[in-house]
């Protein structure tokens, strides 16, 4: 997918091996840690991380810019702050 | 974004019920709600700073009850304690299965900014000072209070 990030600050986190609450919590913490304008990268699994992370990113006013399947069960988003 | 508020009054000192309370605290929290936690009698014991058992409170019974009931380390499981030895079996099922234990979760609802307060009359019964407590307890409430920081919002009773 075409998504220019060279002029964005690119941080990442990984929850694929996080269950209920902390998918959502491990992001938001990381998300309080980088400046405004910054995008993370989110690699997570299919099911309730995929169906609610961006869901509630959205619903918080952040931009959500690509989700996309990264390897099987894994799907990548990039949101920015 | 919007002004969901969240109370949970944490009645219970139980281990599996704490971890109820604060998985719902962070997820709350996390995706947008304030959360309030007032902790009252057994909930005490998830907070204060001595995770072991220790004599704290003023006069001989606060302290022998206050060593009895224990903090963090000795919270017993609501069903089938079997003397402690069920928390630690759960801990490290939720360390193997990468969950969240009840330290970690206590952490993200601090990280996250969820509020804490005592209440007022059971902290006053047992004789404690605030320095029994972990650092990040925003207050010392009675009811009055407890109802104007609750108002407009959802409350959630875990005993």
């Amino acid at each position: 997918m075409a998504l220019d990030l060279s002029n964005k600050n690119v941080h990442k986190i990984d929850i694929t091996k996080e269950h209920c609450p902390m998918t959502f919590v491990k992001v938001k913490l990381a998300l309080s840690e980088i400046q405004s304008g910054d995008v993370l990268e989110i690699l997570l699994k299919k099911g309730e991380p995929l169906e609610n992370v961006p869901k509630s990113l959205v619903e918080q006013g952040y931009k959500v810019l690509l989700i996309e399947n990264f390897m099987d069960d894994i799907y990548r988003i990039y949101v920015e702050k | 974004m919007s002004n969901k508020k969240l109370s949970i009054v944490c009645f219970s000192g139980n281990f599996d019920k704490a971890i109820a309370a604060f998985t719902i605290a962070s997820g709350a929290k996390a995706v947008g709600y304030e959360v309030n936690l007032f902790f009252t009698f057994w909930g005490l014991n998830i907070i204060k700073k001595k995770k072991g058992r220790s004599f704290l409170g003023k006069g001989i019974l606060s302290k022998f009850f206050n060593f009895l009931m224990g903090g963090l380390k000795n919270l017993p499981l609501s069903r089938l304690n079997f003397g402690g030895i069920s928390p630690k079996l759960l801990t490290f099922l939720m360390k193997k299965r990468n969950v969240a234990t009840l330290e970690e979760l206590i952490k993200a609802s601090i990280d996250l900014g969820v509020n804490f307060y005592i209440c007022e009359m059971s902290y006053v019964i047992l004789g404690y000072k605030l320095d029994d407590f972990i650092p990040q307890i925003k207050g010392i409430l009675g009811v009055s209070k407890f109802l104007e920081l609750s108002q407009d919002g959802e409350i959630i009773f875990i005993s």
